[in-house]
């Protein structure tokens, strides 16, 4: 790199870097390129609700094959970014939804699928079961029941798109402002039973 | 006290139950789940000593939703749909005894074409959940590879039921006195393609998991259930045939076809988590069979309603001009409000993952008055109490894969 | 062996206990008193009904009783493989307890606590007697009660918009 003036086989490195530090910094803005790589590294965490799991199994199987969307199932909560609700969620499984989602590092997102999810779908009058969006605040849903592996994906790529637009992240680090405070706390402690 | 604290990182989390506990001197006590790899959706709590688990307590209804209750208030053939919702992707195996006792209430039999179709699409979704078990097996056990096989070849069926039916997993198939679709005309073809397909893939299965010597050491000698225990505990399908016990509802009471196709149960001694892999490969090549004798059935015979006479004599010319040009049962309009004279019966049928009972009462209305379910991973769920106790913490993901156990449809 | 000498086998069998054999479809139901549904129940496994298919339990509220009815069937035996017989009892409303089978067929005992947080009925002597399904709360409002309603959304018909 020494030499006559910084010139190197790719160019004038000082103008690149320059350049490149505009283009990131200035035009672009830092903050987009952190919601661009956000959109592109969701991580679902492995909690099974229902029996919407078995479409959300085959999502990620070679067939259908989400991971090419920047999405990969992922064990621990603490790795991960993003839930999907599959399908009903019990009055029991609520608590260990929100215990799963209060682990989850911020930012983190929210997608639940199937009927079930929206408004109780086919179990509408049941007396065990909790609506998601009770417990956590929910970015994208899927209907049908149970939904095609492909409507899954396509919900992966909705919450892309929703994050870059509505720069969820970068707002987040400038103005600390967060869509999940926008939602009001669960009225009822989901742990309640818990508890006693 | 609020727990639930917005915006901030630090959550009160202590809960009861969300970390390991110290019960007396060198036990504790973890929790296991829900949220685990594989399908999750149970918590067993276990006591460890050391890493031997000697105490092991499985909590279920995570995924309990009251179907028993719901049903009570639906119309008889609304219920279909409901019950289902237990084991979506072995949905007709799930449903088909719910239909087979209503119509023992009816008094009524489905025409030959109709019980052929119904065991053909049943014998489709056991292997596609055969094919899932094994996948889930393979997320348990930590070999990748199982999973993305036995997930993307269960794609196969999964469209074969997709054609025959319309729907991938949820598909209300049989109704009572008959079946809902009859056979499209390219599917014989694709079946046999399908099978051919899978009789040379098997073989691959058998070296890369079964013969694996990885996997083998992970699962011989492991939740080994004794034939007498397995009696006792009334475990049932794959567990119990690993145990020997030969016990099949396709045997023990033929329903649909099952007394007509030609088909072996395959049944191993051992009673360990290999053997229970073995029960479940050597049944698919069994329903492999069953579906070529199927689809040789329903190609050599007229094509026909496949539906109760009773009822399709009543149905409108319209419902009879749909079938002529699609091949589609509409479903009949007498159905919706169905009335069933007052009676009681049982059916038991074979899922992938054993023996489902219904017990179904009528007292003459167009609603039941009361629907009990048994399903297969409700009876095999009490092994995790009696047979997990003695192995290592390291053993409960071989023993919980190989019982195949599908949390929605134990807790109803 | 067809129905009827299975029914006379458990006849013998049971003796003087049996106080009626009720014929479903798929099913034979033998009603025994409540104090005798041990001994009955181990009478029946002695002649080869090693397990228990389903633990079914009936809510009569016009005539206050359960009906509680263990469905057996052989693993061991496949001529009585082909037969599911119930042992059952009724169990009055107001005073739900019964005692525990769980020291006949072990695989029951889920079932019963299965039964105890829908029904209310307490087995008594039943080794580990808690709710297995539900949260505690909803257990003691025992939902498979018929008195326990769930709402029903009726379909509403609305007249479409003239004009």
């Amino acid at each position: 790199m020494s030499g006559d003036g910084g010139r190197v086989y790719v160019g004038n490195l000082d103008r690149s870097a320059k350049r490149a530090k505009d283009l990131v910094m200035g035009k672009l803005r830092m903050g987009r390129a952190v919601d661009w790589a956000t959109a592109f590294s969701l991580w679902p965490v492995h909690l099974t609700t229902s029996c919407c799991g078995c479409e959300f199994a085959a999502t990620w199987s070679p067939r259908f094959d989400a991971e090419q969307h920047g999405a990969l199932p992922w064990v621990g909560a603490r790795q991960t970014n993003m839930i999907l609700i599959e399908g009903t969620v019990s009055k029991k499984m609520a608590c260990a939804v929100r215990v799963t989602w209060e682990q989850m590092p911020s930012p983190k997102f929210a997608i639940a699928m199937g009927a079930c999810a929206i408004d109780g779908g086919i179990f509408y009058n049941s007396y065990n079961i909790v609506r998601p969006w009770e417990i956590i605040p929910v970015d994208v849903y899927i209907p049908g029941c149970p939904p095609r592996p492909e409507a899954v994906a396509r919900a992966i790529i909705e919450l892309q798109r929703k994050i870059r637009q509505k720069r969820v992240v970068s707002k987040w680090i400038e103005e600390g402002w967060r869509p999940d405070k926008e939602y009001v706390a669960p009225k009822e402690d989901p742990c309640s039973w818990w508890r006693g | 006290m609020s727990v639930w604290v917005y915006g901030e990182q630090k959550s009160d989390l202590k809960i009861e139950g969300a970390i390991a506990r110290r019960i007396a001197e060198d036990l504790y006590e973890v929790f296991i789940g829900p949220q685990h790899p594989g399908s999750g959706h149970m918590r067993i709590i276990i006591r460890v000593d050391g890493d031997i688990i000697v105490d092991a307590d499985p909590d279920m209804g995570y995924v309990h939703r009251t179907m028993e209750k719901l049903s009570e208030g639906r119309e008889w053939i609304k219920n279909i749909p409901l019950f289902e919702r237990m084991a979506i992707h072995d949905a007709c195996n799930v449903t088909v005894s719910y239909v087979i006792a209503l119509e023992r209430i009816l008094g009524i039999e489905p025409p030959p074409r109709a019980r052929y179709l119904r065991t053909l699409l049943c014998e489709i979704n056991r292997i596609a959940a055969h094919l899932y078990g094994f996948g889930i097996f393979g997320v348990f056990m930590g070999h990748s590879t199982m999973y993305m096989w036995s997930f993307a070849d269960r794609e196969v069926m999964v469209e074969l039921a997709e054609k025959l039916t319309g729907a991938r997993l949820t598909h209300s198939y049989p109704i009572p006195g008959g079946a809902r679709r009859d056979l499209p005309q390219d599917f014989p073809d694709q079946a046999r393609k399908a099978v051919r397909y899978f009789r040379r893939r098997l073989e691959e299965y058998r070296k890369i998991f079964l013969d694996n010597p990885v996997m083998r050491s992970r699962m011989e000698g492991v939740g080994v259930i004794p034939k007498k225990v397995a009696a006792e505990l009334g475990v049932v399908g794959p567990v119990a045939r690993a145990s020997g016990i030969k016990y099949d509802a396709r045997l023990a009471e033929p329903y649909d076809a099952y007394d007509e196709v030609e088909f072996e149960v395959p049944v191993f001694e051992e009673g360990d988590a290999l053997a229970r892999a073995w029960v479940k490969f050597e049944e698919i090549k069994q329903s492999l069979r069953i579906i070529e004798q199927a689809v040789d059935w329903l190609e050599k015979h007229q094509r026909e309603a496949p539906m109760h006479p009773k009822f399709w004599e009543r149905s409108p010319p319209l419902w009879k001009k749909v079938f002529e040009a699609e091949g589609r049962v509409k479903l009949l309009p007498l159905m919706a409000n169905l009335k069933l004279p007052p009676g009681k019966a049982m059916a038991r049928s074979e899922t992938a993952r054993g023996e489902i009972v219904y017990y179904v009462e009528s007292d003459g209305k167009t609603t039941p008055y009361r629907v009990r379910i048994v399903s297969p991973s409700a009876r095999n769920a009490i092994v995790f109490k009696y047979i997990v106790p003695g192995y290592r913490v390291m053993d409960l993901p071989t023993i919980y894969g190989s019982i195949d156990y599908f949390p929605p449809e134990a807790d109803r | 062996m067809d129905v009827e000498e299975l029914k006379k086998r458990i006849e013998e069998a049971l003796g003087g206990l049996v106080k009626g054999i009720e014929e479903g479809k798929g099913f034979i139901d033998v009603i025994v008193d409540l104090d005798n549904i041990v001994e009955a129940a181990s009478r029946l496994k002695e002649l080869g009904f090693d397990h228990v298919k389903s633990l079914t339990v009936i809510d009569y509220p016009k005539e206050n009783r359960f009906r509680v009815i263990y469905h057996a069937s052989s693993y061991l035996d496949e001529e009585l493989a082909k037969y599911i017989v119930g042992i059952g009892a009724d169990v009055p409303r107001d005073n739900p307890r019964m005692p525990t089978l769980v020291y006949v067929w072990r695989g029951v005992e889920f079932q019963e606590r299965e039964v105890y947080e829908f029904f209310g009925i307490e087995f008594t002597g039943h080794p580990d007697m808690r709710p297995l399904l539900l949260v505690p709360q909803l257990a003691e409002a025992k939902p498979l009660r018929k008195e326990f309603i769930v709402k029903e959304e009726p379909i509403i018909r609305v007249k479409p918009p003239t004009g």
